[in-house]
């Protein structure tokens, strides 16, 4: 007891601002307090001193610094070097298909994020990948002092066209992205540039943005000019349908002037040749998510229901086999794709869901190239199922089957097992 | 023609100045919106983010958050990382200066008031625990009279031009707020030093208020769901240091304090916890008025499985 009333009596002297904060608190005394209940009283204010912050809480994770783990493992029926979309090439930098077979790493990823000062917030995404290479995936400064509703934003980063495109591959709902995504962006639309976006002063959500880039990435192609070579433009609206609904919807178009963007491709002849093609390439996206959850509560149950749509056309040269015989003839391409998915957490920490898909591999003109490349009669189509479970909201492990008919031939069975954890600073998240 | 103009302008002005006038307050959570209605009056427009029902830990940036936080003048939440998971970045793409942290526009109820059960230990193994301390302060009435004082200045600040408008409400929200409270604590004298056992660790603040005494937690960790292992063993405890009643707050899941209720015959409770959690919690007065009401009913049927059934007592299923 001496010990206690020593350490009363040093708190006091050391923390005399605490000490005061807390002496309002005092149970509500009904009459004079006898001895033991002082005794009491002095003992719960102790323990409250003793457990008093020593620093400002609000600066422990300063700057937010975030790692998300993830590792899998895939059980392929095809071999997944001979992954290709049908009728829908991409060059070789682009990211399609399931990925290795076995145990492997999956994207790793490192975060620092902070307010730079006052009037810029910033930070920097890095990603590590399974074969040891590593990538800068977003590393951008953006306005948090503009007023009107304006934020600007400049760097790389993930575009804001579509639903999925900006979010971060540890957010999607199953472990590969939507076959529409590999085939038109690479998997995902990432560019060095600027993006302005303007939210109106509605009570409706309704955002527009612009974006100006470098257009290095798929559909575009680096090249050395002043200038940029990319552009897109979006539009977002959303809200609440009462308690239990909310939605958000979008168009996006993304415009690149690719030039020599090269990728392989299986002539009429069956061999394999490399094409290159210069012109405009303009995708339209549409974006569709409606979330429910019962009174707003989606700690228990909650349902997910999104679906994206994209059209691509396509026009300008194409050399047919850069190396070989190197014709050059107009190229004219009309395609598109879709994937509708649900997510339903069925009770707390548990979701199952069904994503469906298809790419429509629409109207394709070579030109006088007709005579060499293959237009084949083919849509690619798949069907994927998964579970997952959230023992916390920081943990997921997934289960996910599919059916892939990416490739003309061949149908190829899918599973994957796959955890993602997240540790350190807590990331918000977007809708 | 002449005459019809200025009234006509009159008219507009009339009809339209209050709406355009008003302070847009976006209030994360119902308790502050309730008590920025109570300072602000009709010179305050308020929006209130989330609901009674939805697990404050767990709500989601939702596009029509982000349409309204761009046009707030004042953001009143309680802080203390209680909204990390959606307000940084509800506030980051607003496009709204005026409500970033630092701003007299932002304002954090837990920076008012003395916070409880601050871990000594930062460890995500701990389950969901809050660097600055327990966020849940809106349970003690006199947390309430805190942020009350320091919002009616923050509102003065932002909209000077009611200042006088702001302090007179407030002299008079703190009467009755100061006459509320002697009345809960007077009603509330049989609760002192009463075993209790909560759901989930919401409610340090009220416990500290009333000299409620917590015995055991059903979640194992906080934010960790209740297991059947964790469950038995809070029923052991209980054979052993009976409690007198089981809390949750109006968005938990029940199930878990049912089936320790009927195995331990002691009522579980379902409080309110914020405005909005039950029908007669419809302002501030209503939410203590109806908190300490449930837990007196449940002080007296303790042990008597038979007032389990009556209305207000425990469950209000």
């Amino acid at each position: 007891m001496p010990c206690r009333y020593l350490i009363t009596a040093a708190l006091s002297v050391a923390a005399p601002t605490v000490a005061l904060a807390a002496s309002p608190d005092n149970p509500p005394a009904q009459t004079q307090p006898d001895a033991p209940e002082r005794l009491r009283a002095i003992e719960e204010r102790i323990q409250r001193l003793e457990t008093a912050p020593a620093t400002a809480a609000a600066n422990s994770f300063n700057p937010a610094i975030s790692l998300i783990l993830s590792g899998r493992y895939a059980n392929l029926s095809q071999d997944p070097a001979t992954y290709r979309l049908t009728g829908f090439p991409v060059p070789s930098g682009a990211d399609i298909g399931p990925g290795a077979r076995g145990f492997g790493l999956a994207e790793s990823e490192l975060g620092v994020y902070a307010n730079v000062d006052p009037y810029f917030y910033g930070g920097l995404s890095y990603a590590l990948h399974p074969d040891d290479t590593a990538s800068v995936e977003e590393a951008f400064v953006q306005t948090i002092a503009l007023s009107g509703g304006l934020t600007v934003k400049a760097g790389r980063s993930f575009s804001g066209i579509g639903y999925l495109n900006a979010q971060h591959a540890h957010l999607w709902d199953f472990v590969d992205a939507p076959l529409a995504y590999q085939a038109f962006l690479g998997t995902q639309f990432g560019d060095d540039g600027v993006q302005v976006r303007w939210l109106a002063p509605t009570d409706i959500f309704l955002e527009f943005g612009a974006e100006l880039g470098r257009g290095r990435a798929f559909p575009g192609s680096d090249r050395d000019r002043n200038g940029s070579g990319a552009g897109t433009v979006f539009v977002h609206a959303g809200g609440d349908a009462g308690p239990s609904h909310s939605w958000r919807a979008g168009l996006s178009v993304l415009g690149t002037a690719p030039r020599n963007r090269a990728f392989a491709d299986t002539d009429l002849a069956g061999n394999t040749v490399t094409n290159a093609f210069s012109g405009d390439s303009r995708l339209w996206v549409a974006d569709f998510v409606w979330k429910y959850a019962p009174n707003g509560n989606a700690a228990d149950t909650n349902f997910i229901l999104q679906a994206e749509y994209l059209r691509r056309h396509e026009h300008g040269d194409l050399i047919y086999d850069t190396v070989g015989a190197a014709t050059a003839a107009p190229y004219d391409a009309r395609q598109s794709g879709w994937y509708l998915q649900g997510v339903y957490q069925f009770r707390r920490h548990w979701r199952a869901g069904l994503r469906t898909e298809q790419l429509d591999r629409g109207a394709v003109d070579y030109g006088s190239n007709n005579a060499n490349l293959a237009r084949p009669d083919f849509s690619p189509s798949k069907n994927s199922v998964m579970l997952d479970y959230s023992p916390s909201e920081f943990s997921r492990i997934r289960l996910q089957f599919a059916r892939d008919h990416a490739r003309a031939d061949v149908a190829d069975n899918q599973a994957f097992v796959q955890y993602q954890m997240s540790l350190g600073a807590h990331g918000a998240h977007q809708f | 023609m002449k005459n019809i103009l200025p009234i006509l302008m009159a008219t507009v002005t009339v009809a339209f100045a209050p709406h355009a006038a008003a302070l847009e307050v976006f209030a994360c959570e119902p308790e502050w919106g309730a008590l920025a209605q109570e300072l602000g009056g009709d010179r305050v427009s308020i929006y209130v983010a989330t609901g009674a029902l939805q697990d404050p830990h767990r709500i989601q940036a939702r596009p029509s958050l982000l349409a309204r936080a761009r046009r707030a003048d004042l953001v009143v939440c309680t802080g203390a990382e209680l909204e990390i998971g959606w307000l940084p970045i509800v506030l980051r793409q607003s496009g709204n200066d005026a409500i970033q942290p630092g701003r007299p526009g932002y304002f954090e109820a837990a920076d008012f008031v003395p916070k409880l059960e601050v871990p000594m230990r930062l460890d995500r193994a701990e389950g969901d625990v809050h660097a600055a301390g327990n966020p849940h302060i809106q349970t003690d009435p006199r947390n309430i009279a805190r942020v009350a004082t320091a919002l009616a200045g923050r509102l003065a600040q932002i909209d000077p031009a009611g200042a006088r408008h702001y302090q007179t409400r407030h002299r008079d929200f703190a009467g009755r707020w100061d006459a509320a409270l002697r009345r809960w604590e007077q009603r509330a004298a049989p609760l002192r030093d009463a075993p209790i056992v909560v759901q989930h660790k919401g409610f340090p603040y009220l416990e500290h208020w009333l000299g409620l005494r917590e015995r055991a937690s059903l979640e194992p960790k906080p934010g960790v769901e209740p297991t059947s292992a964790h469950l038995a063993a809070v029923l052991e405890q209980l054979k052993r240091e009976p409690a007198k009643m089981i809390l949750r707050a109006a968005y938990n899941d029940g199930r878990a304090s049912e089936w320790l209720a009927e195995r331990a015959g002691i009522p579980a409770v379902v409080l309110p916890f914020t405005v909005g959690g039950s029908d007669q919690a419809r302002d501030l007065f209503g939410l203590f008025d109806d908190t300490v009401q449930r837990l007196l009913d449940a002080l007296r049927c303790t042990g008597a499985h038979a007032c389990r059934q009556q209305p207000g007592a425990g469950s209000d299923r």
